[in-house]
């Protein structure tokens, strides 16, 4: 018996996955939440059929979206994740004994609710006591917040579905304002390749650019997203995130890492031709 | 009745298994003819976008499955007839105001009417006596009437044919209709309401008396406003007094012969969606904007006016389905929050005045988009904040009427440079669209106050229009 997942890159191109068992399914109040295992990738979550990320491949997602900003940054204490409830960037941030305090907003409790379950090495990270998550509005959230984080991390969903409101030039307005004065911003930014989700990346840029000084993208090699091919926007008050990368403060931590160097670093804001004459069109 | 049922929905289901052949207009022919029409609105769409026959009626003359939709649309909203409109709820105001007076007549309203009643006026020649709304200092807009002012009118115009109230305004201010009902029909006059901001009070809890239930005689209801039919369609609602064959005479004076079945079926069908669950809808509808008032309230800047409004008379109940926020403490015109939030946040609200923002919440809305709309002025408050100088507010300024707007129409006029026309008498209406309330109509009198009042707006960057002269430097005004 053939069983396979398909996920529509476009509404011409697909991506398929054999499964081994559908171990999870449930319609929260948000979406529909599933949970695969598969031969090539592990276990899979995925969100309205969307991947979000597999055993295999999230460590390249989790280690390029934390350790960007966590090199260039001297001293990042207070951060808040929105999204991630599947706790692969929480994970990677209590790595550092520097970091005091963590926030985790996501609008979902099913979805780290079934991550602890099937997924406990990514998810359980969220136990740690530096930790606070709460299950809220990210948008809502922020609005309350001042002057209060080193570093957002935004890693939503894709800019169609639920996480919409992640997307907005008021979302972004107020990452700025809850930031402190040399505070970063860093966002999941979709991907350049395909003509809608190109649209939905330029026009987030744009947003961006419109609300903080300095707004870079970098990328990285994700096999399970849209044309494998991913992008990160690096947004900031002070920092510069080639010129102010701390290599040697970085690799004095001695963090073992699958996918993220301080070589990577640098080369990972080197976009392509195309890329770049995307990005400024909108700039 | 059984409320289930849409009758006009169900004949169009039916034509279409039919596979007639139209040899018949409209002439696109189920969409054949119009290849990139039918791929823009859809085959299903223009399918149905056929003419009167035998199976689907003729709204000029209902006696089959537009006759029905009509009498159960007459019960869900508790009128003894309603009337399906394909002409706006001008269309459906003007033929109220059509059937109420003639030429001469006299009609006590409040200034503060859409131009589709004034527009009514011009047509058919009646005399308005307008009653002064009040106006709230701080917020700079037209409350309700008082019932001591309509008292006043009616003892001072016996002769008045009707009384109009707005039910609510556009920013969901009540005036006390009950009582004014009484008060017209004790003096023999109708009592007509303007509800196009009011289908929803026909169906929620908790919120305000629609004009029906409080007796008034004749209703004209935006059911595309917040019933979520398609534009263009809406209701007239009639009470026991009101001789139906008359209406529908006046409502053919000015009304197409090709009623369009896509308008109809849309009434229909949201007639039934509101008789089967408009209660939940406005109970979801009234919490959403609840709570975008107090989370815009407590972000401080902003005021998010609701029910501490109430004072018994000129504010009888307001509508909290309605999301009104007052702008200028953040040191903003409300029409500039307005300009803000569609071209930077991607956000289009119903309208902005000069003090006031009013966003629209129905049917449609979800709690993600409040929360989107409510960081957005969040936003601009932080990125936006003065201290206001300069900034001016509506007033009231109270109408000088010289002429009835038929004769100021129709009368010799001529056209001046709008410096100089201070004192003359307009010919045209001037107005902000949205909210669409004239600052001028015809046949008042010019005066420096709203002189000052357009350029003010215009400066702003309301959206003016009304006269001849698009760009508004020049005014057409009586010999």
């Amino acid at each position: 018996m053939e069983f396979w997942f398909d996920e529509f890159h476009t509404p011409d191109v697909k991506h398929s996955i054999r499964i081994k068992e559908h171990l999870f399914t449930t319609r929260s109040e948000f979406q529909r939440i599933d949970i695969f295992d598969t031969s090539e990738f592990g276990k899979v979550l995925t969100l309205d059929g969307n991947v979000m990320l597999t055993e295999r491949d999230e460590f390249i997602y989790d280690e390029m979206i934390t350790h960007v900003p966590m090199a260039v940054h001297p001293d990042i204490r207070d951060i808040l994740v929105i999204g991630a409830g599947d706790g692969g960037v929480v994970k990677e941030l209590i790595r550092y004994d520097t970091v005091e305090h963590i926030d985790l907003v996501e609008m979902d409790p099913e979805v780290l609710n079934a991550c602890r379950k099937f997924l406990p090495n990514n998810a359980n990270g969220v136990d740690d006591r530096r930790v606070r998550v709460y299950f809220e509005n990210g948008l809502k959230f922020i609005r309350r917040c001042e002057n209060k984080y080193d570093l957002i991390i935004v890693d939503s969903t894709d800019p169609f579905g639920p996480s919409e409101g992640l997307f907005t030039r008021e979302f972004y307005g107020n990452c700025y304002n809850a930031l402190k004065s040399d505070g970063i911003m860093v966002n999941q930014q979709g991907s350049p390749f395909y003509a809608q989700d190109a649209e939905a990346m330029k026009r987030s840029h744009m947003r961006i650019v419109n609300c903080f000084p300095i707004s870079r993208v970098y990328q990285a090699h994700i096999p399970t997203y849209a044309a494998g091919y991913w992008l990160f926007g690096f947004a900031s008050k002070k920092y510069h995130p080639i010129d102010d990368l701390d290599s040697a403060r970085w690799n004095s931590l001695r963090l073992q890492t699958k996918y993220y160097t301080t070589r990577l670093h640098k080369g990972a804001f080197y976009l392509p031709a195309f890329l770049e004459r995307m990005l400024e069109e909108v700039e | 009745m059984d409320q289930t049922r849409a009758p006009i929905h169900e004949a169009l289901e039916r034509f279409r298994k039919m596979r007639v052949v139209p040899f018949d207009v409209p002439g696109h022919k189920h969409g054949k003819g119009n290849p990139e029409l039918c791929e823009f609105l859809g085959k299903q769409c223009v399918e149905v976008d056929v003419n009167s026959m035998k199976p689907l009626d003729n709204l000029c003359h209902p006696i089959s499955v537009i006759r029905e939709a009509e009498m159960l649309a007459a019960e869900a909203f508790g009128a003894a007839h309603a009337f399906l409109m394909v002409s706006g709820t001008t269309g459906s105001v003007q033929s109220m105001i059509l059937s109420a007076c003639k030429r001469g007549d006299k009609i006590i309203l409040p200034r503060n009417v859409h131009r589709s009643v004034i527009n009514a006026l011009v047509l058919c020649g009646a005399v308005p006596v307008y009653v002064n709304p009040e106006v709230d200092s701080r917020l700079g807009i037209s409350l309700g009437m008082k019932r001591e002012q309509v008292q006043k009118a009616i003892d001072e115009n016996p002769d008045a044919v009707a009384v109009l109230v707005n039910n609510p305004t556009y920013y969901g201010i009540c005036s006390d209709i009950r009582a004014i009902a009484q008060m017209a029909h004790k003096a023999g006059m109708l009592c007509l309401a303007d509800e196009a901001h009011g289908t929803h009070l026909y169906f929620g809890e908790g919120l305000p008396v629609s004009a029906m239930a409080a007796g008034a005689d004749m209703a004209a209801v935006s059911m595309h406003k917040s019933g979520g039919s398609l534009t263009q369609s809406s209701l007239l609602l009639v009470g026991e007094g009101v001789s139906e064959g008359r209406v529908r005479q006046i409502i053919n004076l000015t009304q197409t012969t090709s009623g369009s079945y896509l308008l109809m079926s849309s009434l229909d069908i949201s007639r039934r969606n509101l008789a089967l669950r408009g209660k939940e809808i406005f109970r979801q509808v009234s919490e959403m904007a609840d709570y975008a008032r107090s989370e815009i309230n407590e972000s401080g800047g902003y005021y998010a006016f609701g029910k501490e409004l109430i004072n018994g008379n000129s504010v009888y109940d307001f509508d909290t389905s309605k999301l009104s926020v007052h702008t200028l403490d953040v040191g903003l015109a409300g029409i500039e929050v307005y300009d803000i939030l569609r071209d930077e946040y991607d956000i289009q609200i119903e309208f902005g005045d000069l003090g006031n923002i009013l966003a629209y919440l129905s049917i449609g809305d979800r709690p993600q988009e409040v929360e989107r709309l409510v960081s957005a002025l969040s936003d601009i408050n932080r990125r936006y904040h003065t201290d206001g100088s300069g900034l001016m507010t509506q007033e009231y300024i109270e109408p000088q009427v010289v002429a009835t707007p038929q004769e100021a129409f129709y009368s010799g006029k001529e056209s001046l440079p709008i410096e100089q026309t201070e004192g003359r008498i307009c010919s045209e209406f001037v107005m902000c669209y949205p909210p669409g309330i004239p600052i001028l109509a015809p046949g008042e009198r010019i005066t420096k106050e709203i002189l000052r009042y357009i350029d003010y707006a215009k400066a702003k960057g309301c959206n003016m229009t009304g006269p001849e002269d698009a760009d508004i430097l020049r005014l057409n005004v009586l010999k």
